[in-house]
């Protein structure tokens, strides 16, 4: 993947966003404060407005993380924007990233929303879609290129973003609802389901 | 003098529990509100978060109080962000902690002692 594929994911990203930002916003209405949908949509309009031209793909990433950190306004600002740029970082100065270079990216994504968030598995956050996601990208990594580790990790992500609605929430806003957040996506691991499927399909040609 | 900032979803709440702790504390202490989203509406900014740091830094650290949520990772991002190292989030109740670390920081207690009297505010029962 170079930079300019890498851009492309975030131009894609921010297309879901938009386009399911108001699912988004009603799925945080029923156990959050309703705006991720509209907070999720400026931050990554404003990626999309920070990518730099010619850029390798760690830059790109790390670029359009600042953008999200700055512009989002709530929780899912400094998380998903510190995925990016932990990703960026990851990356290094590589013109073109291989299956694994992502795969490790990924991970350190992870690592880095879990030591801002300071959320595990089963806690109803993001870390229930992304954690999936990343452990299924690694283990397609051997024989399958980037398209195909995407697209399993996109398809985890998925079952991990179901498997939050019987949860309880731990952390986050939802966490102060107790018992009645039971029942419901959790928006953040939706949206990470979109981004990630947004990288699965912009590396299929779709 | 170590310098606080106070970081809220709510411009008018940081604005209020600055003040709070600016005249309820004991001396004049610096303290700055970040309070709302860019644009003045619910939310955090990190710039408003660097602003504020940056209006009362005066080289002796920063201590941090964030509401909650975002206000917290906002807080941490910026902590990780920046290059002095004398930034500090105090693990205290907002309106609390404010005051309690005002009074220190007034006293010109240096930052580690600023930090903890906002943190032992936990332990001011009500009831």
């Amino acid at each position: 993947m170079n930079g300019e594929q890498t851009a492309a994911w975030i131009r894609r990203a921010a297309e879901v966003v938009a386009a399911d930002a108001d699912r988004l916003t009603r799925l945080d209405a029923a156990i959050g404060d309703g705006d991720h949908g509209l907070n999720l949509d400026r931050g990554f309009t404003a990626a999309v407005a920070a990518l730099p031209e010619g850029a390798p793909p760690g830059k790109t990433l790390i670029a359009a993380g600042r953008a999200i950190v700055s512009k989002t306004g709530g929780a899912s600002g400094p998380l998903y924007g510190t995925a990016l740029r932990r990703a960026g970082k990851a990356l290094g100065d590589a013109e073109d990233v291989d299956a694994a270079a992502l795969g490790a990216a990924l991970r350190a994504a992870l690592e880095g929303v879990q030591e801002l968030g300071q959320a595990v598995e089963g806690d109803k956050t993001m870390v229930d879609a992304l954690t999936p996601a990343v452990a299924a990208y690694e283990a397609a990594v051997p024989g399958g290129d980037i398209a195909a580790c995407a697209r399993a990790a996109a398809d985890a992500a998925e079952k991990g973003a179901e498997a939050t609605v019987p949860m309880q929430a731990r952390k986050g806003r939802a966490s102060y609802l107790g018992a009645r957040s039971v029942g419901h996506l959790d928006p953040g691991a939706a949206s990470t389901v979109l981004i990630l499927r947004a990288l699965s399909d912009v590396t299929e040609g779709k | 003098m170590v310098g606080i900032v106070v970081i809220s979803h709510s411009r008018t709440l940081a604005e209020g529990v600055a003040e709070l702790a600016r005249t309820l504390g004991v001396g004049k202490a610096r303290v700055e509100p970040a309070g709302g989203a860019a644009d003045g509406g619910l939310g955090t900014s990190i710039e408003l978060v660097e602003r504020a740091v940056a209006a009362v830094d005066e080289g002796d650290g920063v201590v941090l109080l964030a509401d909650l949520g975002s206000s917290v990772l906002t807080a941490k991002l910026f902590i990780e962000d920046d290059e002095s190292g004398t930034v500090v989030l105090a693990d205290a109740p907002l309106v609390e902690g404010a005051v309690a670390a005002a009074s220190m920081a007034a006293a010109e207690m240096d930052l580690a002692t600023v930090v903890a009297a906002a943190e032992d505010a936990y332990s001011h029962r009500k009831v």
